[in-house]
């Protein structure tokens, strides 16, 4: 017995017999009708100030009604008003029922208000009761099952378990985490998600356009949370399981679950949404969302919004937008151009640049793109990387000469012999928006010319491969994308038995008095 | 040679069987061994080969071994014939009959004549003849022998080897001549040869005589040296050590003279003095020759790398670092009859700053008075320990210390006795007077006790005490010892800097300590600065994973990289430690950003640092100009209009762009440049907007300053202007020079003169020009051999495995013919025996049937007999 159990791991005697009370009245209440009264003290501690009362009062309800539903000492219907009932015409037997029922209700409704209690433990404790009653209701509805078109679903109970849980002044991460495991199961999800969409829908519609960043927060780790089954067979693991027609419940159809989850976030992208969660929907949206929509392609108008935003926002967008290009033949106006105006100093230092490049890498890998276009690509690559730390230019020079081995035509940029010596200007401009405009073409790739100059070694060799003809072979840029600094240092900081320590010949007398000092021109020591 | 004449025996014995001469010049005997070439100067010994005698050998050889060998098979007793030279097939029956007879002789004699005294048997003593004894009464020495072994004259070699050149043929002529005048017949040649021993035997008498006169002479010369030697061993510095034996007068007082003269410093060639012109071309062509070497480093050729170690070290340097470039410069030499080391010590010590130059010029000279004074003494080891590094001034420092040397070691002995508390004690009993010898330390923690308490000056005396001290070539685990020292001192240095108040001033004293021990052990102090880099640039890495940035890093860790310029050279392509601090450095401009003056302040520091790091090799740092652009952005007031680009870890607007907003306009005309002090890194204490903003002057001016550096670095890059852009337009458009002070106006002008001066055409790029591949040729590619028969392009051990490998197959081959020959000789053998065994039995068949049929024809007749 759980409530046994219980009793040895409570050390104050004070709860311990409050627990005893209460089981002792439960079971009172159980044995015989005369006792009935006795749930008002039930309550009564359902509601107390402490949190040790409340999760002992909880088991002691959970205990109570769940017998109740499975005795069916509930009454089943529509429910006439507390003073009706007394006054109306009814066997005392329905009237008892009747009682209790009103008793259920009231505890419900206070377990609900637990849902946003300060105190994790009661929360929770509160959330795994009200899922215990669900459970119980499922399989002895409380309603007339009349009509047969009618599934068994305590639909209204799980509505409001979510209009709580999502709450709109307190983060409620940790308690939604464990109604993950509800949500494990089919028919509990289906409602779930269409009880978002619902309740988002009302919460927004009456913010009035204005952000809420907690309760959107709330709302977007429980839809986090809900992990879509690929498959119709996946679909087995039912809280209710449906007498009759359990096939054609849509709860056990996984095309409606993609329909609900589509309509789901669907409805919640469609309101404004604060900056970081712009970004953390765009990381999983092409991995966790896209492939669990009906229709991925409803989600064309977000990305392109996101698209549009520039910045990081934009950069995470093309991820989605890759998919949707790639596996769902969207066209897509002037997307190189934007592809092109993306490209800001500010991409060699963002947390994002390997997701970035990987995927600039796959968008330009096509060999039907114009010679142009590629060669804007290269040439303001090697303009920005003027300005790029050595982990960044690691991957930007591999990945402008695997630009140049692509596409031939676009030796020029670093191979262009002419007959006479002249000089020129750089033609190309920076500032044109335009790729086809901005003269890439006629220029050369002097930037990279500079690097040979880079102060890191590794960056310089790399820098030295325009001397000569490239090879065939294309590099790996996948093998870089993910280096950091550190490992770079590493590289020269690892011992090797060959290594020697080449020393300064010029002796070193004081900290900043030295041939060529320019610390020492600048700053003293006190 | 051991082999040649057994080989001449067993031809020998073939000859005895049949005249050699005969089988040579019989045709049918020779088999003429066809030569595909003649090879000049060569000689072959199988031109001509003897198949029938070789065969005949071979045969004779087996009859006599394998043969024997079958014969004896399956036998157990053999008869043995112990008569001597019964088996020896060399000697002749006449020899051994002699023998025979001698040995019988012998062994009857030897009982006979035990008691009977033969005036021909020698008489010895001490296993040398007496009569030998007798002969020669002086014993000869090693060396007369030596004498005798050269005295080869020519008469000699030409009578005895009837060689020699004609004019010593026509010597001996001559005198047969002046014979032949004097009416004697000529001599025989045995006469001859007897009267030239006779000759050479008075010879060797007159040599004895003179042997003896100049051993006379010797022990006369010794008895006059020992009478002069008390008077020169006054003049040297060993004076004490030489009277000591003298005093103690022991028997054998000439054999320690002979080996302390052995020891004593002989005149070595001292190297000729220098003219200053000739010092100072070597001393160029040393820098040339260092500064090629960093030039070599920097375009990053890896092929010398191996050797570049080695490039400091001299021939013969023992390797434990006694060793520095900057004394080998000095020469040993005498000047006006004085070691030249005053001079040169005075030197060194203008150079490093030494307090009392006065005495330190006086300590050696006095020492050679054998001064005792304290604080002399206390002079002379520091000096000496800068200068103390070339051989020969170590001997000649050994030399003068020795007599320092007990009073040191018993001070180190009572210092090692000492626990650590009473050396806190004593030391600051005796601040103002420093211990002279110091043990290492051996953990970080009694560095630190070490140094405890102690002026910055003494400090560094302390170290450069320890550093002499435990010199590695005074004791062996002197080296790993100092070692440790070097990551400790890094430790030191860190937690001087951490401090509040930073004592840099410490720091800065302790450099010429750690240049000098880095000198010595450039891979400890490598290993610890990368260890320092590496730990820094992870925990900062931790940090920017975390949050995304990271903050800048303290004080020490700007020591440390400042110190890294110090000792190591930044211009290399890939160094070792000075690679990673440059990654540093750029990462921390990255990824730190700036939120107060301080912040700035380090990143100005560590931009002055990059400026250094790539003045040498003018490599391009883009994170530098990042910083400074950014750096140049925060002056700006209006931020919006501007509408360039800003790099990370700036950002275009916020909390924090506005640091370097003058607040009041007016200050500009109170500012002056004046230098910042480093600790403004860690804290910075500005009471008024007034202050506050001659700081931000200051920052400015410093940024310019860099800036204007950077453009003069850069100059040559092919897209200098594009990276200077963004520096030009801020400059240009939104600082205007109007606002600044003067100084920085000027700074202003010139950045921006830099900038536009800059070429901004350049020649398209192209592939550089390959070289042309060379036409295949017919002519064959003719390699000089040297030394035929001789494989080369190999190394020594594979040769001779190869060699070994050839001659296993030789003998493998040769003894498998052998074998083979054996089993067929061995065949015959048998098969001679088969037919000998039958031959006799169909004979004795023949003989019985004879028998009986004469038996038959007997038998037959008698009965015809009795029938008729």
């Amino acid at each position: 017995m759980a409530p046994a159990k219980k009793r040895n791991v409570s050390s104050k005697a004070n709860v311990k017999k409050i627990k005893i009370d209460l089981e002792g009245i439960v079971e009172r209440i159980l044995k015989s009708r005369k006792h009935a009264n006795d749930v008002f003290d039930i309550l009564e501690f359902l509601q107390s100030e402490k949190e040790k009362d409340i999760t002992c009062a909880v088991d002691a309800c959970c205990k109570l009604f769940c017998t109740f539903l499975k005795r069916k000492d509930l009454f089943i219907g529509k429910l006439p008003g507390e003073d009706e009932a007394i006054k109306g015409e009814h066997s005392p037997d329905e009237k008892y029922k009747i009682f209790m029922r009103h008793r259920y209700n009231n505890c419900v409704e206070i377990l609900l208000e637990h849902l946003n209690h300060e105190t994790h433990g009661v929360k929770e404790s509160a959330l795994c009761c009200l899922m215990k009653f669900a459970a119980g209701q499922g399989l002895h509805p409380l309603e007339d099952l009349d009509w047969s078109e009618h599934f068994s679903f305590p639909r209204e109970l799980i509505q409001a378990v979510v209009h709580n849980i999502l709450s709109q002044s307190s983060d409620n991460s940790l308690l939604i985490s464990r109604f993950q495991e509800f949500l494990e199961m089919e028919d509990v999800r289906y409602y779930v998600m269409s009880s978002i969409r619902d309740n988002v829908a009302t919460v927004m519609d009456k913010s009035k356009g204005v952000v809420l960043p907690v309760y959107q927060s709330n709302v977007f780790t429980l839809m986090l949370n809900i992990n879509m089954p690929s498959q119709d067979s996946e679909l087995t693991n039912f809280m209710v399981k449906q007498e009759a027609k359990h096939e054609d419940w849509k709860a056990a159809k996984l095309h409606d679950h993609k329909r609900a989850f589509e309509r789901m976030w669907l409805g919640f992208l469609k309101y404004k949404l604060p900056n970081s969660m712009y970004k953390k929907v765009l990381v999983i949206l092409h991995d966790s969302i896209l492939p669990h929509m009906s229709k991925p392609t409803l989600m064309i108008d977000f990305l392109t919004a996101a698209y549009d935003v520039g910045g990081a926002i934009s950069l995470l967008a093309l991820n989605g937008l890759f998919v949707l290009i790639h596996q769902h033949n969207l066209d897509y106006p002037d997307f190189y151009k934007k592809l092109y105006n993306l490209l800001e100093p500010s991409v060699f230092h963002v947390k994002y640049r390997a997701r970035f490049f990987h995927l600039a890498n796959l968008f330009l890998s096509s060999s039907h793109l114009p010679v142009y276009l590629v060669a804007a690509f290269a040439k303001r690559l090697a303009r920005l990387a003027l300005t790029a730390p050595p982990t960044a230019l690691l991957i930007v020079l591999p990945f402008i000469y695997n630009l140049i081995r692509r596409h031939p035509s676009c030796r020029v940029l670093i191979h262009k012999p002419s007959s006479e010596d002249e000089l020129l200007e750089d033609p190309y401009v920076m500032k044109e928006v335009d790729p086809a405009l901005c003269h890439a073409l006629e220029s050369s790739l002097w930037e990279i010319k500079t690097l040979q100059k880079h102060y890191h070694p590794d960056v310089a060799k790399a820098a030295m491969l325009i001397n000569t003809p490239l090879s065939e072979q294309e590099d790996d840029i996948s093998e870089v994308l993910e280096i950091t600094s550190y490992e770079l240092m590493e590289r020269d900081l690892k011992p090797t038995e060959s290594k020697s320590f080449p020393l300064e010949f010029e002796t070193a007398a004081h900290l900043l008095e030295r041939r060529g000092e320019v610390l020492g021109q600048h700053f003293c020591l006190a | 040679m051991g082999k040649a004449p057994k080989k001449k025996n067993l031809a020998d014995k073939v000859r005895k069987a049949k005249a050699a001469s005969e089988i040579k010049n019989n045709p049918f005997e020779v088999k003429i061994n066809r030569k595909k070439f003649d090879v000049l100067g060569r000689k072959s010994k199988h031109d001509v080969g003897l198949p029938g005698v070789s065969r005949s050998k071979a045969i004779n050889k087996r009859k006599e071994t394998l043969l024997k060998e079958y014969k004896q098979k399956n036998k157990s007793n053999k008869f043995i014939d112990r008569r001597l030279g019964e088996y020896d097939a060399k000697m002749t029956p006449e020899d051994k009959i002699l023998q025979r007879f001698a040995i019988e002789r012998q062994r009857s004699h030897g009982k006979r004549d035990v008691y009977n005294l033969n005036e021909e048997e020698e008489l010895t003593h001490y296993g040398q003849s007496l009569a030998e004894i007798e002969k020669f009464n002086d014993t000869v020495g090693s060396d007369d022998e030596s004498e005798e072994k050269g005295l080869l004259s020519a008469e000699l070699t030409a009578s005895h080897f009837g060689g020699g050149g004609g004019l010593l043929r026509k010597k001996t002529s001559g005198g047969e001549q002046e014979d032949e005048q004097g009416g004697q017949k000529a001599k025989s040649r045995q006469e001859l040869i007897e009267e030239l021993i006779q000759k050479s035997k008075q010879e060797k008498r007159e040599r004895q005589v003179q042997k003896e006169e100049a051993q006379e002479l010797t022990e006369k010369l010794d008895q006059d040296w020992k009478s002069i030697q008390a008077l020169m061993v006054k003049k040297t510095p060993k004076a004490e050590h030489v009277d000591k034996p003298e005093e103690k007068a022991k028997p054998e007082e000439y054999d320690m003279m002979v080996r302390e003269l052995g020891f004593e410093m002989k005149a070595q060639p001292s190297e000729k003095m220098k003219t200053p012109e000739e010092l100072a071309k070597e001393e160029k062509e040393k820098l040339q020759k260092l500064e090629a070497d960093r030039l070599r480093r920097m375009m990053g050729d890896e092929d010398g790398a191996s050797v570049q170690s080695q490039v400091h070290m001299s021939a013969d340097d023992l390797n434990d670092g006694f060793v520095l470039d900057k004394n080998d410069k000095k020469t040993l030499a005498y000047q006006d009859g004085k070691w030249n080391i005053e001079e040169e010590t005075e030197d060194d010590k203008e150079e490093e700053g030494e307090t009392g130059e006065e005495e330190g010029s006086e300590a050696e000279g006095e020492n050679e008075e054998d001064d005792d004074d304290v604080e002399e003494e206390e002079e002379e080891g520091s000096g000496e320990d800068e200068d103390g590094h070339s051989d020969l001034e170590s001997e000649q420092e050994s030399e003068n210390e020795e007599n320092d040397e007990e009073e040191e070691a018993s001070s180190s002995r009572q210092q090692q006795t000492l626990s650590r508390e009473e050396l806190k004690a004593q030391q600051e009993a005796a601040k103002a007077e420093l211990p002279y010898t110091f043990t290492a330390p051996e953990s970080y923690e009694d560095l630190k006790d070490l140094l405890h308490g102690h002026t910055p000056d003494n400090q560094r005396l302390i170290m450069a005490r320890t550093q002499k001290c435990n010199h590695p070539s005074l004791a062996a685990g002197n080296k790993p010892k100092l070692q440790k020292l070097v990551g400790f001192l890094m430790e030191y240095m860190g937690e001087l800097a951490t401090r509040s108040p930073p004592e840099l001033c410490t720091i800065d004293k302790l450099i010429p300590e750690l240049y000098a021990l880095c000198q010595m052990f450039p891979e400890a102090a490598g290993k610890s600065m990368q260890s320092i880099l590496g730990d820094a640039a992870h925990s900062m890495e931790e940090a920017v994973e975390v949050k995304g940035h990271a903050a800048f890093p303290t004080l020490d860790m700007l020591v440390y990289l400042k110190v890294t310029a110090l000792l190591f050279p930044t211009s290399d392509f890939r160094h070792p430690v000075t690679t990673p601090a440059l990654l540093f450095i750029s990462q921390t401009l990255t990824k730190c950003p700036v939120r107060s003056l301080q912040d700035l302040t380090s990143g100005l520091v560590l931009c002055c640092l990059a400026v250094e790091y790539v003045s040498f090799s003018k490599r391009f740092l883009p994170e530098l100009i990042n910083f400074l652009s950014g750096t140049l952005h925060l002056v700006v007031q209006d931020k919006a209009s501007t509408g360039c680009m800003v790099v990370p870890p700036f950002r275009l607007s916020g909390k924090y762009s506005d640091l370097l907003v003058l607040s009041n306009s007016e200050s500009c005309s109170s500012w002056s440049k004046k230098n910042l002090p480093l600790s403004a890194t860690q804290q910075l204490e500005l009471e008024n907007d007034l202050n506050k903003d001659h700081y931000r002057l200051n920052c400015l001016s410093t940024c310019l300053d860099l800036v204007k550096r950077c453009c003069l670095l850069y100059k040559d890059l092919t897209s200098f202007t594009h990276i200077f852009q963004p520096i030009r337009t801020l400059l240009s458009k939104h600082l205007c020079s109007q606002m600044l002070p003067s100084p920085l106006q000027e700074l202003h002008s010139e950045i921006l003169d830099a900038i536009s001066s800059a070429s901004v055409t350049h020649t398209r790029l192209v592939f550089e020009k390959k070289k042309p591949i060379p036409l295949k040729l017919f002519t064959p590619k003719i390699v000089e051999v040297l030394d035929y028969g001789k494989k080369r392009g190999s190394t020594r051990e594979e040769r001779e495995k190869e060699r070994l490998k050839h001659k296993y197959k030789k003998e493998f081959k040769g003894a498998l013919r052998e074998i083979r020959k054996d089993s067929r000789f061995l065949a015959r053998e048998k098969l001679n025996e088969v037919m000998n065994r039958d031959a006799e039995r169909k004979r004795k068949v023949k003989e019985l049937l004879g028998s009986l049929a004469t038996q038959e024809g007997e038998w037959k007749a008698l009965k015809r007999k009795k029938r008729t």
